[in-house]
């Protein structure tokens, strides 16, 4: 992974640096307009949290089940990502709904769900500063519920029908407008490999962090 | 005893029909797809404001995510230098 590091950074930045031109360049769409370009970053930055939500289960389970350290700095990692991703999520999902809708924040199935999430994975972090002794475990079992969550997410857009887009969108977009079709794909590209940069990141952290307990342990004795 | 019961009745209709309606206007479904525009565009509610805020809080978040990611690391960094230098120190009294 660390060898991985610095090209997948290269190719985030210059996935990121090229992102904005292909939104300015993609035609407007007919009925939203200026305010759909918001979409491409919207989506993709979901198609993070999914990435991290799975990361952070799959993680979670292995720590949970054969206690294996490299497994909790994993779990911890992607649970801290995607409260990150999910604030933008949620964040840039109310600045479209105030044009697309009129308002800021409507209690819907989907975004109340999405609000959900973030709760469970914020409650997984304070569980893990604040639990104490053997508050791995406890934030390891948050981490597979969080998980299982995502599914449900996906969706409750199609189970119960409210202002939020189903997901037949992304099945007809690429027929309707090829052009933002390419695009999408290509943020939700830049996301996950800047998720990836950043679970890297922030798995050397946790390393870092589990040597210096050793290290003072080593010196206690 | 008729008026009554035809008040009675009256109002039971007039509840099932604002119940029906209102049923009716929350189950208007969600446009499905996009299409790109075509022909001239006007919007009466200025986007831009909202776009450039999206993106630009996206850039902020990174930033500062990156930030306290390196913070933190850079903190553990001197926990351990430090941690070196007391052993160090304690080692070097031992042998004296």
């Amino acid at each position: 992974m660390r060898k991985l590091f610095l090209p997948l950074a290269a190719v985030a930045a210059a996935m990121f640096a090229y992102a904005p031109v292909g939104i300015a360049k993609v035609p407007y769409e007919s009925t939203m307009l200026l305010v759909q370009k918001i979409f491409y970053f919207h989506f993709a930055t979901w198609m993070a949290v999914t990435a991290s939500v799975l990361v952070c289960g799959v993680a979670s389970a292995i720590y949970l089940f054969k206690g294996t350290a490299a497994a909790d700095h994993y779990a911890v990692a992607s649970a801290e990502l995607t409260t990150v991703f999910c604030t933008f999520g949620l964040v840039s999902g109310s600045l479209w709904g105030r044009k697309a809708w009129g308002v800021w924040w409507q209690w819907d199935a989907r975004l109340t769900m999405a609000f959900m999430l973030e709760m469970v994975f914020l409650g997984y972090l304070l569980v893990r500063k604040y639990g104490g002794p053997g508050a791995e475990k406890l934030a390891a079992a948050m981490g597979i519920f969080g998980a299982a969550t995502a599914p449900f997410i996906y969706k409750s857009v199609d189970w119960w029908r409210t202002v939020h887009p189903q997901t037949t969108v992304m099945k007809t977009l690429g027929d309707k407008f090829p052009a933002a079709w390419n695009l999408v794909w290509f943020c939700s590209a830049a996301f996950l490999v800047l998720f990836v940069v950043l679970l890297a990141a922030r798995v050397q952290l946790e390393q870092l962090r589990a040597e210096l307990d050793r290290a003072y342990l080593a010196a206690e004795e | 005893m008729v008026r009554r019961i035809e008040v009675t009745v009256a109002a039971v209709m007039t509840a099932v029909f604002t119940s029906a309606a209102t049923i009716a206007a929350q189950a208007q479904p969600a446009q499905e797809g996009f299409v790109p525009a075509t022909g001239p565009i006007s919007e009466q509610i200025p986007a831009a404001p909202l776009v450039v805020a999206a993106y630009a809080f996206f850039l902020l978040l990174m930033v500062f995510y990156l930030w306290t990611i390196w913070r933190r690391i850079g903190k553990v960094e001197a926990d351990m230098r430090a941690l070196e230098r007391r052993q160090g120190a304690s080692a070097g009294g031992q042998s004296r």
